[in-house]
């Protein structure tokens, strides 16, 4: 350590009349041990001003990054208010903790909540139980030999990826409705006589989101697994050749695993998001058929919040779903630092 | 069109998936035992990916030729696999309604306005959190990553949003979103993975923090730069769920926000473009009257032909842009 400071400390002296500060860093970045803390505290005071210039620079953008992601935090406290927009916080009546018990104490909001987080989580578990298959597609992909056909395939499938939820449900409604496209060419079939009703239906509400998460979204997760495959070494292809290894066994011992760490890294991640299904998929699916089993945690809260105008009780529900989802951010953490060494944060 | 004739994405993944020609050339040879199931794998490989780059694609052709057909034909779900009927007058008449130009507006102004400031911010914070002088450097990094896994909730966000002063404000499209933590990873990645001789002699001949950052570090990271502004500028033109907490005001719609709308109320639109039709003592003719089908065809086409266009074009940025921030994981 105290050789590290001497370095900038020589080479900075000849040149202190020039502009203060600019040795001091490329001595000090060049040095092996990067402590910044411990390099200003033993340093001159240019040093120390130039770090916090810096600072100043980063500033307005840290100042936008508290506006919108932490000062919202104080809004928590609506939670404990009857919160009435006209009359602003401080004109509402202060109730403590009585949202709170709402959510648990009312049988029939306790069975929609218990119904809610059913949704909520049958639906990341499907996520989570067809996460593979974005493994497996860059895969297959991979061992496709026509350039013009996996490129083709790669622009295609990940064309959906790129549109809004709004446009996959209006891509839905033509081919799905009772006079879309499905339902024309079935009854022209002489498959059916009355049209199939695929989307103003309660049944199988939670399959349909996952096929058109999958429609979106499969193309665009193998990209990323597509770029693992080619920072694989080939070496290890070689020798697995050498003792005689095909296509198959190439896939299966070198290519599978040595895409887990990345899918593993990617699963954790997921998992700390699991109370976090976004709203706009929902949102624009949900009619009055499927609503039950539609209604995810963050549809529900913008359902109740904004639409049905009981914002504090909306904010008691988003308030514990965010501290849930930080405890799984902690244990998801802990899991990546088991299994990789690394935190993800 | 979707069919990209410029090179290959990137020459990284070719670099990758050389090595196993050999030995597919070598598995054809006699000796080898499991040759004979590569056909049917083959056959099944490319047959399958067929297959889903069709379900993939056709949705969109089917709005296209929808679009253009004719709408009573159109509206019984009878078109295809091929236009009938072709005319315009969808296109006319949809542009010639109300909200739908000035909506287009707020979405190009949004998509321009805050791709540029998102694409300046990450640059410069992802450079800046790559600075080990910066005071608590990594204190604000951890900060401004960990908005990435937590939000207080939509309605605190809204309180706020109403606080400031943003909601029925076209800002609120853009503000909000400049500070993005995934395109700050990505770009601080990319600056950690340059050289630092660069940034060294560049502060050796005297370039401040500020002006090593545009004279030396920004130049150099124009792919990972296309990357986020590809990133940002769809999630900016797609973006629907702003509109709808944020803004009343119609003048502000975005169109996505309109397409929704339309979707919603696509019959009395169609019962509304006919009775202007009727007013004008045209003569209404069922292929080119407006129904609920072609009204939500055409508005689609129309949202979506940006991206159809634009996409292929910046396809091989952003698969090389996601390829230096897996690198890392």
């Amino acid at each position: 350590m105290s050789l590290t400071q001497g370095t900038p400390a020589a080479t900075g002296a000849p040149a202190a009349t020039q502009a203060a500060a600019t040795p001091l860093p490329v001595a000090g970045r060049g040095t092996p041990s990067r402590r910044p803390g411990g390099r200003r505290r033993g340093g001159r005071p240019s040093s120390a001003r130039s770090s916090k210039t810096m600072f100043l620079l980063v500033a307005p953008f840290l100042v936008l990054v508290f506006l919108f992601s932490y000062l919202p935090l104080a809004g928590w406290a609506t939670a404990f208010y009857d919160y009435k927009p006209a009359l602003g916080l401080a004109g509402s009546e202060f109730v403590g903790l009585q949202w709170f018990e709402m959510l648990v104490s009312s049988p029939v909001q306790l069975q929609q909540i218990g119904q809610v987080l059913t949704n909520t989580l049958a639906m990341s578990f499907l996520g989570f139980a067809t996460s593979l298959l974005p493994v497996f597609f860059a895969m297959l992909l991979n061992e496709i030999r026509a350039p013009w056909f996996r490129n083709a395939v790669q622009t295609l499938t990940t064309l959906p990826n790129f549109i809004s939820w709004v446009l996959v449900y209006l891509i839905a409604f033509s081919l799905f409705s009772s006079t879309g496209l499905v339902n024309s060419v079935l009854g022209d079939w002489g498959l059916i006589t009355a049209p199939l009703k695929f989307l103003d239906t309660d049944q199988h509400v939670w399959l349909t989101m996952l096929l058109w998460s999958l429609w979106k979204g499969l193309g665009w997760g193998a990209i990323m697994y597509l770029a693992a495959i080619t920072s694989i070494d080939p070496a290890l292809y070689e020798s697995a050749r050498i003792d005689g290894a095909n296509r198959f066994q190439l896939m299966r011992y070198i290519t599978f695993p040595q895409l887990m760490p990345t899918y593993v890294v990617l699963l954790v991640l997921s998992i700390a998001n699991m109370l976090n299904n976004g709203m706009e998929q929902y949102y624009v699916f949900q009619n009055a058929f499927n609503k039950e089993y539609i209604q995810v945690l963050d549809l529900y809260v913008y359902n109740i919040g904004i639409t049905g105008n009981s914002l504090s009780m909306a904010t008691a529900l988003g308030m514990l779903k965010s501290l849930i989802s930080v405890l799984l951010l902690v244990a998801a953490n802990a899991v990546a630092k088991r299994a990789r060494g690394t935190s993800i944060i | 069109m979707t069919t990209p004739t410029t090179p290959r994405p990137a020459p990284a993944a070719d670099a990758g998936t050389t090595p196993p020609t050999p030995a597919r050339r070598r598995r054809r040879s006699p000796s080898e035992q499991r040759s004979r199931g590569d056909v049917p794998f083959a056959i099944l490989n490319y047959g399958g990916f067929l297959l889903f780059a069709l379900l993939c694609a056709y949705p969109f052709y089917y709005l296209i030729i929808n679009s253009i057909s004719a709408n009573d034909v159109s509206a019984l779900g009878d078109v295809r696999l091929l236009p009938q009927g072709l005319h315009l007058s969808n296109y006319q008449q949809i542009l010639a309604l109300d909200g739908l130009t000035n909506a287009a507006v707020v979405s190009v102004a949004r998509t321009v306005i805050g791709t540029a400031a998102t694409v300046l911010a990450s640059a410069f914070l992802g450079f800046m959190f790559t600075q080990e002088r910066m005071w608590k450097r990594s204190l604000w990094y951890r900060l401004t990553v960990f908005t990435m896994y937590f939000s207080a909730g939509l309605i605190p966000l809204y309180i706020t949003m109403q606080t400031l002063g943003l909601t029925n404000s076209f800002w609120v499209y853009v503000i909000p979103a400049i500070v993005q933590p995934f395109n700050i990873i990505l770009v601080k990645t990319y600056v950690e993975a340059m050289p630092r001789s660069l940034q060294e002699a560049a502060e050796i001949d005297g370039a401040g923090t500020f002006r090593t950052f545009w004279r030396i570090v920004l130049p150099n990271m124009t792919p990972i730069l296309a990357t986020v502004a590809i990133f940002t500028a769809v999630a900016q033109w797609n973006s629907f769920q702003d509109t709808l907490l944020y803004v009343t005001d119609q003048k502000l719609y975005s169109l996505q926000y309109l397409l929704y709308t339309y979707t919603n109320q696509a019959s009395s639109l169609a019962q509304a473009a006919q009775n202007a039709q009727g007013n004008l003592g045209s003569i209404v003719s069922a292929a080119t009257s407006q129904t609920p089908t072609s009204i939500r065809m055409t508005v689609a086409v129309l949202v979506v032909l940006p991206i159809i266009f634009v996409y292929p074009m910046f396809q091989r940025y952003f698969v090389k842009g996601i390829m230096l921030g897996a690198v890392k994981g």
